[in-house]
């Protein structure tokens, strides 16, 4: 399996994880630790700044993960702007998932804050990693302004659905000059299986994992399936027909 | 305004449409991924009652979906009992001959340095209604005295204007609580005979008003005790609909305050006065269930008005917040624990005996989920 690098920076795990709902930082530790994720991000709103013993934080803090903080909460670009500062001085990284989502009901992100948001943040020297709606006019856009990798969703955040806006992040994946991360909707390791076989770059996930009974189970279970469709991307998929070709009814003349 | 909506409808012929609401309008609508104003109405009929169990799986389910297994901590600090109104349920009542405390600077710092020590990062201002003391540029300082130390600050006091909203906004106020207490416009008027909530109107569009001035999280609600609950609840959720829609911006979350005994002048007890319209702890399970079904992403709170025993298995039914070790006096936590206070707590367990209930039940208590730079 390839190495994953975004911006200069190599991962050998294709799998990201999510922080919250976790029923204890304990638990989210031991599924960051089973999933063998590398990248894992966290709502700067969770995060208090002013006590040095942060639990969330201090749970992360293992050698291999690196801590990806995100704009969770920020209705504009100026919010994110603003909290994309306050983290990276918090955090000591200039990594920075970009949220914005004026609407509280469904998180969905405003494509018009975040592309201008990314043009600002790029200009900060941050490393940027916008959520997004599966827009593939808006991953270009975003490339221009200097985005780091693109995160399209595969369905409504937290909704476990899988990929419903498949059709959309395969011309995302062919365009696309930076990694595509398929964020929001993931809802089973089948669905991170194929989004890797679709040729996503790496997938990230959270509420199916943390939701599910057994979430260290579930994050090993993550792990598997992103490897397994990743290796069948790299290895080639045989192609799927729609019908059994035994014979060549229409070209078979010009064998005689 | 919510009013032009509000007065299409009828308080008798919407209690009749819950009351006869049949087992198959339960099944249906328990049966459905998006459920509307009429599956509400069979969600919280009698005859969903059978279907209890039914409906908390489902309620565990959506709330662990959207929520995680997460329990957000708030605590109120009452900033003063001074009261101009009358309400008949209330201990702050103008009527009630009791000494009134409003604290002073000084006095706020000394609070919130014990609240600090619990560990909250989330409080929730109360106050009376006084609008000469406990006016507008009083809650202004207050906010400005208390934002440095919480990230999170939510009010619950009189309605305010538009522009008033705005000024606190600015000064760091990200939440408002406003509970109409009932939607009986005709009965409204007997428990708020007089003072500025005898307004009826004014109270209902106040949720508009903080619409209008962007506010992050609008709470509703109604005082469960003082008319029928069902029809109460429904007009909470016709309320909630229109302001979703409205102010798309806008966070909302519900609570249910059950009626509670309270201090007279002249007595030295505290008096459960006598209330039409009891509610059982099955139809409260009943109500929390119904609301998470009806509206996955909506915030549900249960404040120490609940008992210990009754609040330990809500954790995990529906509910996304909860307070602990709550005082309802102004000066209660250290400055004058003697105080009038405006109900009895239930619960009197502290905040870490709550947040260690909470984690042996797999649930992590969440104490910041909001930061400075958002909202304003």
């Amino acid at each position: 399996m390839k190495h994953l690098n975004i911006a200069g920076k190599e991962f050998k795990s294709r799998l990201f994880l999510g922080t919250g709902k976790f029923g204890s930082p304990e638990e989210m530790e031991a599924a960051v630790l089973a999933s063998q994720s590398e990248l894992v991000t966290v709502a700067l709103k969770r995060v208090d700044l002013n006590t040095q013993t942060d639990t969330l934080i201090n749970y992360l803090n293992h050698k291999h993960i690196n801590i990806l903080p995100n704009t969770s909460g920020a209705r504009n670009a100026k919010e994110a702007v603003f909290a994309a500062q306050l983290a990276r001085e918090a955090l000591e990284t200039n990594w920075l998932k970009l949220e914005i989502h004026p609407d509280p009901k469904y998180l969905l992100p405003d494509a018009v804050e975040t592309l201008k948001a990314t043009e600002e943040l790029a200009k900060l020297g941050f490393i940027i990693l916008p959520y997004i709606h599966a827009d593939p006019v808006l991953c270009k856009q975003l490339e221009d302004a200097g985005t780091a990798a693109v995160m399209p969703l595969g369905s409504p955040i937290g909704t476990n659905k899988g990929l419903r806006t498949q059709d959309f992040l395969e011309i995302i994946i062919e365009q696309s000059k930076v990694p595509v991360v398929i964020d929001a909707g993931i809802g089973a390791p089948s669905d991170a299986a194929k989004a890797m076989e679709l040729g996503a770059d790496a997938v990230l996930v959270n509420t199916a994992i943390a939701s599910s009974r057994n979430p260290v189970e579930m994050a090993l279970a993550f792990k598997l399936a992103v490897e397994a469709g990743r290796t069948a991307f790299e290895a080639q998929l045989a192609t799927t027909r729609q019908h059994a070709q035994a014979s060549s009814p229409l070209t078979s003349f010009l064998n005689f | 305004m919510f009013t032009e909506l509000f007065d299409a409808f009828d308080w008798e012929e919407v209690k009749q449409s819950i009351l006869s609401k049949t087992e198959q309008d339960v099944t249906e609508a328990l049966n459905k991924d998006r459920r509307n104003l009429e599956d509400f109405k069979a969600l919280i009929s009698p005859a969903a009652s059978p279907y209890l169990e039914q409906m908390a799986l489902i309620s565990q389910e959506l709330t662990r979906k959207r929520f995680g297994k997460t329990i957000q901590m708030y605590i109120p600090l009452y900033l003063s009992n001074e009261c101009q109104n009358i309400c008949t349920y209330c201990a702050f009542s103008l009527d009630n001959k009791i000494r009134r405390k409003t604290l002073s600077d000084a006095e706020i710092l000394q609070e919130i340095a014990v609240l600090k020590k619990m560990g909250y990062d989330h409080v929730l201002l109360v106050t009376g209604e006084a609008n000469l003391t406990v006016g507008v540029p009083y809650l202004q300082n207050a906010i400005r005295l208390i934002k440095p130390h919480f990230t999170h600050v939510s009010l619950e006091v009189q309605p305010l204007d538009t522009n008033d909203y705005q000024e606190l906004i600015k000064e760091g106020l990200s939440t408002v609580l406003v509970y109409q207490e009932t939607y009986h416009k005709e009965n409204y008027k007997l428990y708020h005979p007089k003072g500025k909530k005898s307004n009826f109107n004014y109270r209902l569009e106040t949720p508009d008003r903080l619409g209008k001035a962007n506010i992050h999280k609008i709470g509703l609600g109604t005082l469960i005790g003082l008319e029928d609950w069902r029809t109460d609840c429904f007009f909470t959720a016709l309320h909630l609909d229109y302001l979703e829609k409205t102010y798309w911006q806008t966070k909302y979350s519900v609570s249910f305050p059950r009626l509670r005994p309270i201090e007279l002048a002249g007595s030295d007890e505290t008096v459960l006065k006598e209330y039409n319209n009891y509610m059982s702890d099955r139809e409260l399970v009943q109500l929390i269930c119904a609301w998470r079904l009806f509206n996955t992403e909506l915030e549900i709170s249960i404040s120490t008005r609940e008992e210990e025993h009754f609040r330990n298995h809500l954790i995990q039914l529906g509910i996304t917040s909860i307070s602990a070790g709550s005082k309802t006096n102004p000066g209660g936590y250290i400055v004058e624990p003697e105080s009038l206070e405006q109900f009895e707590i239930s619960d009197e367990r502290s905040p870490a005996e709550i947040a260690s209930m909470i984690r042996a039940q797999g649930y992590e208590p969440v104490w910041k989920d909001w930061d400075k730079t958002f909202g304003h």
